[in-house]
């Protein structure tokens, strides 16, 4: 038998790596953490995820139908704007929630530029920031604690509690000193609410009980770090969690989906900036440690800010976006009108990638220094 | 030793496949019956049909000449009677005029082949002439004519060469086992070149990936007390290209659009060193090579001594054939190495390997749009953005490609292959770069 010969441009091998692996092994990466928050907030969560992803794929396949296009959401990439926009929301959000956001993710983030690969914002901070936008209350409110649901089971709570995996209302109560700060709203919220207390009635002799309180607040919050670290605070379903999100992230490092410049530049920028400035007790005195753990900082580093499409290529860019989203989350943390900000710096960043691209081009291998 | 820390930016790691042949020792391929010898084996001007259609020739009798100076001449390489002169398809593609020459089984040598007494002796200017006259071209891939390199201006002197038997290359092993094989003609061939540059500082780059081939030089360099260091480099791709090696040996960066004289640093192959020191020490010029027959879909692998203008089909045959999932035969390694479309082709002075691919290797998805995962950035070795200027070129934006250094991109492949979108890089930069030399000519005219 004559073999027929393929004739293409070298090289004739490549690697096993594609989109699909890509996108499938970040939504693997994503698994601990969505597990964690059906454990931190009920299965409610696991409704939210799956809503999101559902609608994601539809959206996207229904349009590129519609525009008889290639249906192209076999890649993942739907998969994983699904998870992320769901792990951006609070639990007690109606299914609505969910869905509009994904849509709203596809349907305007992504779909009308073409789709993967051709946006220029993160699809999933897009819908969330939509969301947050359009039904701004529903979106701030965090009214569950976690592991309140297991008060409905009473059997499990008391399995857990004799565990001390878990602690009845009576207890909780007794372990908090008059502020159940920790639980009920994000850690962020109350640090915002009392580091503007303090800011505002310092000088005030009338309010000092007030501001004696708002201090002790702010140091409980720093007391934390365990609730932080292992996610059991208030916050969006799947943000809360370092420990879980650490786990995916080692992962996506160690199969070189993502690399450390993004991350590190942006978590070590707020970190810096926060100590330098995020303290109640004036320069220096902030605590890094609280910012680098509290809120969504570690999802949006490892997740959203390394999100391929809408960051930088070049080497020194990445590092730049990392800086610029550290930049921009301390400034609305501390300053601006939210106590959370990394969605919005890495949706403002996003907008930078070109110009950073631009400027950030590698010198070729052997060109002299520009003198 | 300190040496094994310097690398060079970039590079990729593919898997390797070395096993398929590296054990394999050089047999000699059987005497084809028929050789097609093009006119041109080597980069420059072709050279030219010195011999009529029924002439009778030996094994190293000349049959084309070198025209100008930055050409070389090719000889027989079977004894027998000249059939044609006529196109045929070369394997670097297209077809070129080409000697073909019919076996008459005796395999005469040419009288002029003979031992040259105490040849180290013989001036600079005299061993240059030999080589090119020996048809010498860079048995390594890019296949320069070897004297033009040998032969620097005065103001760019030599103070370093460096012998490649990096290999990166995937699945190619004949350089390695001529290393293994030849080891004392190879740096006999380095002392020849060392003199012909008075140049006093020897490297010889090996992969770590043979450690045998590294440990065999290092003994015989210990016995004779050469002054040339063996440097065990890090497995990378692509560790052999020129520029990459001299970074990683000397620290040296040859400047964009340089050449490695320009920091006074000197490459050559290791089958050419072996070619070297056969044109000096018996005037034998270059009708044969060790080429590396090897793939999954190759039946046997092998390492054959094969006599240029053989064609593929007889080495495969000698080699078991092919299987039937065989989809592309490719002239040289899998990352830079050419797609055949027929076996008619002849292995050339170039030619380092054979290489047959299996459907389930050479496949080739759709390209999928860019998605900036910037794993092609990271990979170039020459610092370029491969995203960007494959997606400049597919717009026909020359003018950007070229300030965005589509000249200084050196065709290794290591973009397409870690793409996982699968973008055909090479087709881009390949056309790139003649639209825009093309473009900076008419600008200059
Ligand atoms: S752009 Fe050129 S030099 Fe860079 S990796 Fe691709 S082929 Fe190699
Ligand atoms: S490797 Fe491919 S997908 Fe990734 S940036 Fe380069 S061209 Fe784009």
């Amino acid at each position: 038998m004559v073999n027929q010969l393929f004739v293409s441009a070298s090289p004739h091998i490549s690697d096993k790596d594609t989109i699909p692996r890509i996108m499938y092994g970040v939504v693997i990466s994503l698994i601990p953490a969505t597990i964690g928050s059906i454990y931190f907030f009920g299965i409610r969560s696991g409704w939210i995820i799956l809503l999101a992803i559902i609608s994601a794929v539809a959206t996207e396949a229904g349009l590129q139908k519609l525009m008889k296009k290639p249906i192209t959401v076999k890649d993942g990439s739907a998969v994983v704007t699904g998870i992320l926009l769901a792990f951006n929301v609070p639990a007690e959000v109606p299914w609505w929630i969910p869905v509009l956001g994904s849509a709203f993710a596809i349907a305007i983030g992504k779909i009308p530029f073409g789709g993967l690969g051709y946006n220029s914002l993160n699809p999933a901070l897009l819908g969330r920031a939509f969301l947050l936008a359009s039904w701004p209350t529903k979106m701030t409110i965090f009214k569950t604690y976690p592991l309140q649901w297991i008060s409905d089971y009473p059997r499990l709570a008391e399995f857990l509690s004799k565990l001390s995996l878990y602690k009845t209302a009576a207890e909780e109560k007794l372990s908090l000193s008059g502020i159940d700060a920790i639980t009920t709203a994000t850690p962020l919220n109350v640090f915002r609410q009392q580091k503007d207390i303090i800011a505002q009635f310092s000088n005030d002799s009338a309010m000092g009980e007030a501001v004696t309180n708002a201090k002790t607040a702010i140091s409980q919050l720093y007391d934390s770090y365990g609730n932080l670290f292992w996610g059991n605070i208030g916050g969006c379903i799947g943000e809360t969690s370092v420990f879980l999100l650490l786990i995916g992230a080692i992962y996506l490092i160690y199969k070189r989906y993502i690399n450390l410049r993004i991350p590190l530049s942006y978590i070590g920028t707020v970190a810096i900036l926060t100590w330098l400035f995020g303290g109640t007790e004036g320069f220096l005195s902030g605590d890094p440690l609280f910012h680098v753990l509290a809120g969504g900082l570690m999802l949006g580093a490892f997740y959203m800010a390394t999100d391929m499409v809408t960051s930088p290529v070049t080497s020194s860019g990445r590092y730049i976006f990392g800086i610029g989203c550290g930049v921009i989350t301390v400034l609305i943390r501390l300053i601006g009108g939210y106590p959370e900000g990394v969605s919005y710096s890495i949706l403002l960043m996003n907008l930078t990638v070109p110009l950073i691209d631009r400027y950030t081009k590698p010198k070729t291998f052997g060109k002299a220094d520009k003198k | 030793m300190i040496f094994n820390k310097q690398t060079f930016k970039g590079g990729v790691h593919p898997p390797e496949y070395k096993e398929l042949a590296e054990h394999q020792a050089i047999e000699a391929l059987p005497l084809p019956q028929q050789v097609i010898i093009p006119v041109q084996q080597h980069l420059g001007a072709p050279a030219e049909p010195i011999v009529n259609v029924g002439d009778e020739v030996k094994v190293g009798d000349k049959v084309c000449e070198a025209k100008g100076y930055v050409s070389v001449p090719s000889h027989a390489s079977i004894s027998g009677k000249v059939k044609a002169i006529e196109k045929r398809p070369h394997p670097v593609g297209g077809n070129v005029l080409s000697i073909i020459i019919e076996s008459d089984g005796k395999d005469e040598l040419s009288a002029s082949i003979a031992p040259v007494p105490n040849y180290l002796a013989q001036d600079a200017a005299e061993m240059k002439k030999k080589i090119q006259a020996a048809g010498l071209a860079g048995m390594g891939g890019a296949a320069f004519p070897t004297h033009v390199k040998l032969s620097p201006p005065s103001d760019k002197p030599i103070d370093t060469f460096i012998l490649n038997g990096a290999e990166c290359e995937p699945f190619l092993t004949a350089d390695h086992r001529l290393m293994l094989e030849r080891p004392n003609e190879i740096l006999e061939g380095v002392r020849i070149i060392m003199k012909i540059l008075g140049c006093k500082t020897g490297y010889i780059a090996v992969e770590k990936n043979k450690p045998d081939a590294i440990a065999l030089l290092q003994k015989l360099l210990d016995k004779s007390g050469d002054a040339l260091k063996v440097v065990p480099l890090n497995v990378k791709y692509p560790q052999g290209a020129e520029k990459q090696l001299i970074k990683a040996i000397t620290n040296r960066k040859v400047p964009a659009g340089g050449l490695p004289m320009d920091v006074g640093c000197l490459v050559h192959n290791v089958g050419t060193a072996k070619a070297i020191y056969d044109a000096i020490s018996s005037n034998k010029p270059l009708y044969e090579r060790v080429v590396t027959v090897t793939g999954k879909g190759i039946k046997h692998s092998k390492n054959l001594l094969v006599r240029i203008g053989t064609p593929f089909q007889n080495l495969i045959d000698f080699c078991g054939g092919i299987t039937e999932d065989t989809i592309k035969i490719i002239n040289g390694g899998p990352m830079m190495g050419i797609a055949q479309y027929t076996l008619e082709v002849p292995v050339t002075k170039g030619t380092s390997g054979i290489l047959a691919l299996t459907k389930a290797e050479a496949k080739l998805p759709e390209p999928e749009p860019c998605i900036r995962c910037a794993r092609c950035v990271d990979a170039c070795p020459m610092n370029l953005l491969p995203n960007t200027l494959a997606r400049v070129i597919e717009y026909k934006r020359y003018d950007e490609a070229h300030q965005l250094g589509v000249l200084d991109c050196i065709e290794c492949g290591s973009c397409a292959f870690v793409c996982p979108s699968k973008i055909r890089h090479i087709h881009f930069l390949k056309f790139g770069k003649l639209e825009v030399t093309k473009m900076l000519k008419s600008k200059a005219a």
